[in-house]
């Protein structure tokens, strides 16, 4: 299984949701099509929001660095907030924000602990461009990298419970090492959490 | 691509029916002028009208025999463009209380022979949706495909989505508020001051006695003008440009803005009648959906079933994006069909008016899906 199929997985049928950091509207489109969702996008890149325009999407033109003021409490069954919280300039308070819209949230994460960028760092001395982390670090849009063990000491802070659970690894595949081991081995963490 | 709809000539029709309006008088033998742009296909399901705004009026697109200047939104409108008239049916009226051959305060009561006048009733933006419905049965178009418009035709698109929930598909509100502002009211009034203290308005009565308070109408339009356009706007075009290279020391036009403003003024005076343009200031004033609602603007879309496009444009100050995301917070929070768009453009209220890129990939877009 693949991260989208984890989340299609995770969501009831003709559930309400919304993602947060939509970009083309990828998982909204099989949310909307597959599972008879009725889903909203939040975006800020001008191209992504047009593709969603383009696809019949829902999408609102938003920072959300800028607050999420105007989305009422518990308003949605599922937000997702997917590779969209390392760019964020208050990932805590986004967090927060991401619990008290939804009713259960969704979040995926690049692993920052992952044995690729760990022995990138170490031997080359520079900040490690891996598969999940492809851009050199004046290009990237990541500020606040995490490692998956960075992410749920936060949640524990943050009194937000972490209902499940899943590791993948680089090539995208949910493997033993990355089960056993995820903060070395899994690539990416995609965790369903709620307040 | 990016053609004109080319030489287009204005339609007639009269409405069937009473409209009752909300003043509580009624219209009959309505009047309406208006254009089409492209073919209506055969289960009429390609129509898209489109609402104008304060001056505005039904020459939307295309020019007339003879004549060099294009209709208000021929940039959006046509083969090719964001409201594509290879794939639509365009349609735009004149709203009634217009002043270019709809019925209006400019046109004779059939009862009494005489003009209306000051005694044309006061009408509002559901009159005028319901008007247009009933211009939609004469028309045979059952649902629209889109209503769409700028500042107050976006009050339309959006009111059309809620009185008309079954008669809609999608509506474009663009550069619009769910409301005025005290400060949008004042720019009004001050505008409605200048036309009622015009010696020539006579109560209202100048076509009667062949005057036309045109020193008021201009000053209006002068005033009404500023607030369309962003101070960046202003500065890049005219900056403190002088006329001539220095400063005469006297009270005539010195610096470009004040001939550019008069100038304005003075076309619009010789163009538009004064009623009509205090009747659309007071329509503009008295729109408030939420007003039936306790104030509650996502009570007042509960009724909505269309997919809503809102768009609004970084420098307008007279409806700013701030105004727009208060119709697109109130749709989310009714749990409806929107998306919104905020639009980077230096032309003020007027970017509506600009085929900006963004602007017209994202209503094509929507408009196409």
């Amino acid at each position: 299984m693949d991260t989208i199929e984890v989340i299609q997985q995770w969501i009831e049928r003709d559930s309400e949701v919304l993602d947060l950091g939509c970009g083309d509207g990828e998982i909204l489109k099989i949310l909307s099509n597959d599972s008879g969702a009725t889903v909203l996008g939040v975006e800020i890149n001008q191209e992504d929001i047009n593709a969603c325009i383009k696809s019949g999407l829902n999408v609102i033109e938003q920072d959300i660095d800028q607050g999420l003021e105007n989305f009422g409490d518990q308003s949605f069954d599922v937000v997702i907030m997917s590779q969209t919280i390392q760019v964020l300039r208050e990932p805590k308070k986004a967090l927060m924000e991401v619990t008290r819209i939804g009713k259960e949230s969704i979040v995926t994460i690049p692993n920052f602990g992952h044995i690729s960028t760990r022995l990138s760092l170490l031997f080359s001395g520079k900040m490690p461009v891996t598969g999940s982390l492809p851009k050199d670090w004046h290009e990237t849009d990541n500020i606040h990298l995490c490692t998956i063990k960075d992410f749920e000491i936060l949640c524990d802070e943050s009194s937000i419970n972490i209902n499940e659970r899943r590791f993948f690894n680089s090539t995208g595949n949910e493997s033993i090492l990355a089960k056993i081991s995820p903060n070395l081995f899994a690539a990416t963490a995609i965790y369903k959490i709620s307040k | 691509m990016n053609e004109s709809v080319g030489i287009v000539k204005p339609k007639k029709l009269i409405l069937e029916g009473k409209l009752d309006l909300e003043c509580g008088q009624s219209l009959e033998d309505i009047e309406i002028v208006y254009e089409t742009y492209g073919n209506l296909n055969q289960d009429s399901s390609n129509a898209i009208l489109i609402c104008h705004a304060l001056s505005g009026n039904h020459h939307a697109a295309g020019v007339y025999e003879g004549e060099k200047r294009t209709g208000w939104w021929d940039s959006l409108i046509g083969p090719g463009k964001a409201i594509d008239t290879n794939k639509f049916y365009v349609v735009c009226p004149n709203n009634i209380g217009g002043c270019h051959g709809s019925l209006g305060p400019s046109s004779k009561n059939s009862k009494t022979g005489e003009y209306f006048g000051p005694d044309f009733p006061i009408i509002t933006v559901k009159d005028w949706v319901r008007s247009q419905a009933l211009l939609s049965d004469s028309l045979g178009i059952k649902k629209w495909h889109a209503v769409v418009g700028g500042s107050l035709g976006g009050m339309q698109a959006l009111e059309w989505s809620r009185l008309f929930p079954d008669r809609i598909k999608k509506a474009g509100i663009i550069a619009a508020a769910p409301k005025l502002s005290a400060q949008n009211i004042a720019f009004n009034e001050v505008a409605r001051q200048a036309i009622l203290n015009d010696p020539d308005f006579d109560a209202g009565r100048y076509l009667d006695t062949n005057k036309s308070p045109k020193q008021g109408l201009k000053l209006a339009r002068m005033v009404g003008h500023i607030t369309y356009l962003s101070e960046e706007a202003m500065k890049s075009k005219f900056g403190r440009d002088l006329k001539e290279d220095k400063l005469n020391f006297v009270y005539d036009a010195e610096f470009e803005i004040e001939s550019y403003l008069r100038y304005q003024g003075d076309v619009f005076s010789e163009n538009f009648d004064a009623n009509t343009y205090l009747l659309m200031t007071k329509i503009l004033d008295y729109f408030d959906p939420a007003d039936e609602y306790e104030g509650d603007l996502s009570k007042a879309f509960e009724s909505i079933k269309a997919q809503l496009l809102v768009v609004s444009f970084t420098t307008d100050w007279r409806f700013s994006p701030d105004r727009s995301k208060e119709i697109v917070n109130a749709l989310i929070a009714a749990k409806k069909k929107v998306s919104y768009l905020e639009i980077e453009s230096p032309h003020g209220h007027d970017s509506f008016l600009f085929a900006d890129n963004r602007y017209t990939r994202g209503l094509s877009s929507f408009l196409d899906y």
